[in-house]
C-alpha cells in the first residue's frame, strides 16, 4: 500500500467529470487499498474520493464510525456510486484534504439512498442519514467534478438544526 | 521585510469604498490578506490584514489621500498576525426573540461564565418599528465542553431568552 499525493484546489484536475469502473481487477483493487491508506494518513478525515489523487474513476471510500453517537455503515468503498434519493435538509460544517486550512457551511440532504457496487463489483444499496450521507455527498460531489466551496452558505443564514429546551417550569420555590 | 498590519475603516456607507482603498493598497504595494467587511446601519465598516513593506506612518500616508475624500475614518495597528491563523468553531449559537435592551450582554455574559470563546457574532434587528425582533448568530469555541452551553441555554430560557447551542463538527473529506 502506498500513501498517494493529494491534489489540491485549485488543481484543474478536481474540476473535471471522472469515468466510470469497469475493470475490478487486481490493479483496481491495489488502487482501493492505496485511497484507503491515504485517506487514513489524514488526521480526522472521514472519506475520500478517488478524483483527490488524481485518478478521474468513479469510486469514493466513507467511514464515519470513529463519529461518536451517529448510525453509519462502517467502511464502504463504493463503486459508481448515484443518489436515488433525497429528504430534507441541514447545514453542517465541512473541510477537505483538498482544500487545506478552511472550512464552511453547506447544505446537504438529511437523508439519502444510494446505489452503488462494492470494490469487487457487486451491487449495493444503503440508505443513510446524517453524517454519514452528508459525507457521501461530499465525496460523489468530487466525481462530478464538484467542491464544498461550490456549495457555501452563508455564515449569517441559520439553517442548523436546532436542539429544543423545554421550559423547566415552576415548580422549584 | 513582513509586516503585517491591521486596518479598521468605518464610514458612512457608499458605492466604491472597497475598490478604493484595495486599489491604493495594491497600487503602494500592500497585499490585502483576510478581510471582514460589512455594511451597518448606514455605515460602512472594513476590518482587514494587510502586508505592506514600510512602516506604520507610510501606510497612513498612502491611504489618507482615499480614505478622507471617502470619509472614512482610519485605524492601523501593527500585528504579529499572519495567515493561516484560523480558529475554528465547534459550536453555534442561536438567539431569536422580541428585541429589548441588555439582550446581548445577558446571553454572552452567560456563555462566558460556562467556557464560550466568540469567533464570530453577527446580529440583525428584523421585524417593525414597533415590534423589532432580535436575530443572533454566534459561532465559537466551547472550551470547557457543550454541555456547559446548553446548561446556560437551559437557564436563559427559563429567564425568557430563547437560545439554541448546536456542536459543530467538522466533516473533513
Amino acid at each position: 500500500m502506498a500513501v498517494l499525493e493529494i491534489l489540491r484546489y485549485p488543481d484543474e484536475r478536481l474540476k473535471s467529470v471522472a469515468e466510470p469502473v469497469a475493470e475490478f481487477d487486481q490493479t483496481f483493487q491495489d488502487f482501493i487499498a492505496d485511497l484507503e491508506a491515504t485517506r487514513q494518513s489524514a488526521p480526522g478525515c472521514v472519506g475520500i474520493a478517488a478524483p483527490q489523487v488524481g485518478r478521474s474513476v468513479r469510486v469514493v471510500l466513507v467511514d464515519v464510525s470513529t463519529k461518536p453517537k451517529i448510525t453509519h455503515h462502517g467502511h464502504l468503498a463504493l463503486v459508481n456510486p448515484e443518489v436515488t434519493a433525497w429528504d430534507g435538509f441541514t447545514v453542517g460544517r465541512e473541510g477537505c484534504l483538498s482544500v487545506p486550512d478552511f472550512t464552511g457551511n453547506v447544505i446537504r440532504a438529511e437523508r439519502i439512498t444510494v446505489e452503488a457496487l462494492d470494490q469487487f463489483g457487486g451491487s449495493v444499496k444503503y440508505e443513510m442519514e446524517g453524517y454519514e450521507a452528508r459525507a457521501v455527498q461530499h465525496e460523489i460531489d468530487h466525481l462530478d467534478g464538484l467542491l464544498f466551496l461550490d456549495r457555501l452558505v452563508s455564515r449569517r443564514s441559520d439553517l442548523f438544526r436546532r436542539k429544543k429546551y423545554q421550559k423547566s417550569g415552576g415548580e422549584k420555590g | 521585510m513582513d509586516n503585517w498590519y491591521m486596518l479598521a475603516l468605518v464610514g458612512k456607507d457608499r458605492p466604491g469604498i472597497v475598490a478604493r482603498i484595495t486599489g491604493t493598497l495594491f497600487e503602494g504595494g500592500g497585499n490585502v490578506g483576510e478581510a471582514s467587511m460589512t455594511r451597518l446601519g448606514d455605515s460602512f465598516t472594513v476590518m482587514m490584514m494587510v502586508r505592506f513593506d514600510g512602516d506604520k506612518h507610510a501606510l497612513r500616508a498612502l491611504l489618507e489621500p482615499v480614505s478622507q475624500p471617502l470619509g472614512l475614518q482610519l485605524h492601523i495597528d501593527n500585528i504579529d498576525g499572519r495567515l493561516h491563523q484560523h480558529v475554528e468553531p465547534d459550536v453555534r449559537i442561536s438567539v431569536l426573540g422580541a428585541d429589548r435592551a441588555g439582550i446581548v450582554a445577558q446571553v454572552t455574559g452567560a456563555m462566558a461564565e460556562a467556557g464560550l470563546n466568540i469567533c464570530n457574532l453577527e446580529t440583525d434587528v428584523g421585524g417593525s418599528e414597533a415590534h423589532p425582533i432580535y436575530i443572533m448568530h454566534i459561532e465559537g469555541q466551547a472550551l470547557h465542553g457543550v454541555d456547559r452551553l446548553h446548561d446556560a441555554a437551559q437557564a436563559l430560557l427559563d429567564k425568557g431568552v430563547e437560545v439554541t447551542v448546536s456542536e459543530i463538527d467538522a466533516l473533513i473529506g
